[in-house]
């Protein structure tokens, strides 16, 4: 069952496609998880039924594409960009310290839930490589000496 | 456009820029020029991309072009009050060429701009691409009303297809051509669709352009809709682009208002919409066949070919796709012809590429150059050579399908052709440039590991083929490789290549093949000497203080997450290797040059 409020969202997003159109899966998972912050498995539920596909189905084409998440993210997401431009500047050795100061892996967030982790293919802003970005806002010309201090920084607020 | 007031500052608002912070700088010249009463005199233009990444924020100020780089907020008063008040240049915020030292006021007669061709890219930096007005006062939809109210779907295929117009997303199969069969194909409905899927990691060409003149594509897509016989087009553009998918979102709503979209679009009785689907983080979907699945709302799996989409696409209709560049190539052809756009390039490949100039490079950008430039004058003319005073080792051209090209072939003309002789492709136009102090295996491995995590898993040959491929330059990397690794690589390359489905697994060990054809001495490096020339791969590299450099300012010691730097203060210090994750903090931290890497 899902909460109230969450399931009041979730009607609403629904409510703007048309009941049993298969083809709107992709673009409803994406408006929901927009709203939702993640799918949770009540969540794909209520979206198989209203599009009238089965929950395995649903759930193949969710877990096929990347952009879906699972389960709750943290309270600020850090992504670390490990495109082309950002590897050969050593985006690598960014990525690891990030690893390192918050004890966990790629696409996994801290127990305490303040931060998830994760990499990302190319965010197109090469000429400021490597590059990082927590929440919104853009760090370009990373240094690994610098992670403490970025991470400080999000941490109290 | 109001045409009263002819002062204008043009901010650059591509991606990279407001990245940059150009947002700030825009609100920054906005209220510095409301302070001095000229907020509505003087117009601030949120633009396209410049291709000058490197030097952003890009600020222009017209009349006079005068181009200012590297423009931060805290700038904007002195723009106001001495460029625009004042009529004096502000020199410190000029280009200055770092070859000749002379200050250049303008773009021209800057290298990086002299050697390109700028025509899909010209309206780049110039329009507002969130206002039609701007599009139509330079020509925007005057192609398609060419095509509509003159020239029957022949007529346009023909000039297409004379042009010579191969498909910029790669595989430069040529657009007219997929057209007619398209057209040709029996099916009450059929289908265009633009690939805006632009997956490559280092690539921002096509992201840029429709940020930057997001109706040209439009248009063009419109266009082969008309040509197709088609009366619905999609564009299927990255769910990672919000600003792309922003502006194409704004460019459709103006362009049903004005009627260039919809039913009956310049009285011709032809009728034509477009409808955004955002690609869900899958770089198999950058395929045609996948795509269509993924529109279709399925997971992006390709489909055997034959049916080829002309034939039976989406929903088993006659489809055609086409990529973003490809399309915004297509009214310029309209309007000045066949032969203008064939004027440039080489005996098989015509026109312009645009290339997303990345890596060791001083001036990282967006480029567009006649096809049959060579490297060298993309790397050295319009790139101004490699930042790290290293010398050039290699160029990745293509991303994962593409391949890494050596030093010896920078005087190699570029086009389709050339590309594939040296083992590597077009792609739709990553070009990553690397220095010495990269490696050949790790950039194999960088981008095995990217396409083998991509593979949707339909094959065995490259769902299983790349694992193992990885497993091996994993286990190279490590200093455990095999004499007999290069061989194993080439035969699983082989079958890979053979037994795959679509693209991506067919084209997935050319980064492998190509290190291995020009960079074997290095593989070989790795597994018998147990050494990584461009010293990278951390297994095979160790940390030190030079001892005569080290003046023990103690930096690098609380730098280090591991507390394997020892010393007293003013004292050189040591590097306890068994504690050392070869995290290069120290490299960083150090400003003395005193830690070695070797």
């Amino acid at each position: 069952m899902l909460n109230e409020t969450t399931d009041i969202e979730l009607q609403s997003v629904l409510s703007r496609y048309r009941r049993g159109d298969q083809s709107v899966l992709i673009p409803v998972l994406q408006a929901v998880q927009e709203e939702l912050r993640y799918l949770s498995p009540n969540t794909i539920q209520e979206i198989s039924r209203y599009l009238g596909i089965s929950l395995s189905e649903a759930y193949g084409v969710a877990s096929f594409y990347s952009q879906f998440r699972f389960s709750r993210p943290g309270d600020h997401t850090v992504k670390v960009c490990l495109g082309t431009a950002c590897h050969v500047r050593r985006g690598d050795l960014i990525m690891e310290t990030f690893e390192r100061e918050l004890g966990i892996h790629d696409r996994e967030t801290t127990a305490d839930g303040k931060f998830s982790l994760e990499r990302v293919a190319c965010f197109g802003c090469c000429a400021l490589a490597p590059v990082v970005v927590v929440d919104k806002e853009i760090h370009g010309r990373m240094r690994s000496t610098g992670v403490r201090k970025l991470l400080k920084k999000f941490e109290a607020s | 456009m109001n045409t009263e007031i002819n002062v204008r500052l043009a901010v650059c608002s591509g991606s990279g820029c407001v990245s940059g912070g150009s947002d700030a700088i825009r609100s920054a010249l906005y209220t510095a020029l409301t302070k001095h009463g000229l907020a509505g005199q003087v117009e601030v233009r949120p633009t396209g991309c410049f291709g000058f990444c490197e030097r952003g924020t890009i600020v222009v100020a017209y009349p006079g072009e005068t181009f200012y780089t590297c423009v931060k907020p805290q700038d904007a008063d002195a723009i106001v009050e001495q460029h625009i008040l004042g009529g004096k240049i502000i020199e410190k915020l000029l280009f200055r060429d770092p070859q000749t030292n002379a200050v250049l006021p303008t773009w021209h007669g800057m290298t990086f701009y002299n050697k390109q061709e700028r025509r899909v890219l010209r309206r780049c930096g110039l329009i507002n691409p969130e206002n039609i007005d701007h599009y139509l006062a330079d020509d925007g939809y005057r192609a398609l009303e060419k095509v509509l109210t003159t020239m029957t779907p022949e007529a346009v295929m023909e000039e297409v297809q004379r042009a010579g117009l191969r498909g910029r997303g790669g595989a430069g199969f040529p657009a007219g051509l997929k057209w007619r069969t398209a057209r040709q194909s029996s099916g009450a409905r059929k289908f265009v669709i633009c690939n805006a899927d632009e997956g490559d990691p280092g690539a921002f060409m096509n992201r840029s352009l429709l940020e930057g003149d997001p109706h040209s594509v439009i248009e063009g897509l419109i266009i082969a809709g008309y040509a197709v016989g088609a009366a619905q087009g999609y564009m299927y553009v990255r769910a990672e682009y919000p600003l792309a998918v922003h502006r194409v979102d704004i460019g459709l709503r103006q362009a049903r208002e004005r009627g260039f979209l919809g039913k009956n679009i310049f009285e011709s009785g032809f009728d034509f919409d477009i409808e955004i689907r955002l690609g869900a983080g899958a770089f198999v979907c950058g395929e045609e066949t996948a795509l269509m699945q993924s529109i279709e709302g399925k997971r992006g799996m390709p489909m055997p070919r034959p049916p080829f989409p002309a034939e039976s696409g989406l929903w088993g209709c006659p489809t055609t796709i086409n990529n973003v560049e490809t399309l915004a190539n297509v009214p310029a052809i309209v309007l000045n012809g066949a032969d203008w756009f064939a004027g440039l390039g080489t005996a098989g490949s015509k026109g312009t590429k645009t290339f997303a100039l990345t890596g060791k490079i001083n001036n990282t950008g967006l480029v567009e150059v006649p096809m049959g430039i060579t490297l060298r004058e993309i790397i050295y003319d319009i790139g101004g050579g490699l930042h790290s005073g290293k010398a050039f080792k290699l160029a990745q051209i293509g991303g994962p399908s593409g391949g890494c090209i050596p030093a010896k072939y920078l005087d190699q003309p570029i086009d389709y052709e050339s590309l594939r002789a040296l083992g590597a492709m077009m792609g739709s136009g990553g070009l990553v440039v690397m220095d010495t102090d990269n490696c050949a295996v790790d950039v194999a491995h960088y981008f095995l590991s990217f396409v083998q995590q991509e593979s949707c898993g339909k094959c065995p040959p490259c769902r299983i083929g790349t694992r193992q491929m990885l497993l091996i330059l994993e286990r190279i990397r490590n200093g455990q490789g095999e004499p007999e690794d290069l061989d194993r690589l080439e035969t699983l390359a082989g079958i890979i290549q053979r037994g795959s489905l679509c693209g991506l697994g067919q084209t997935a060990p050319n980064p492998v093949l190509t290190t291995l054809r020009y960079f074997r001495d290095e593989y070989k490096a790795h597994i018998f000497d147990k050494k990584c020339p461009g010293r990278v791969c951390k297994s095979l590299i160790t940390y030190s203080i030079l001892p005569e450099k080290c003046n023990g300012c103690t930096l690098c010691a609380r730098s280090c997450p591991s507390d394997a730097i020892q010393g007293e203060l003013k004292q050189p210090h040591i590097i306890l290797v068994d504690k050392c994750l070869r995290c290069g903090a120290c490299f960083e931290a150090c400003n003395r040059e005193a830690i070695l890497i070797c």
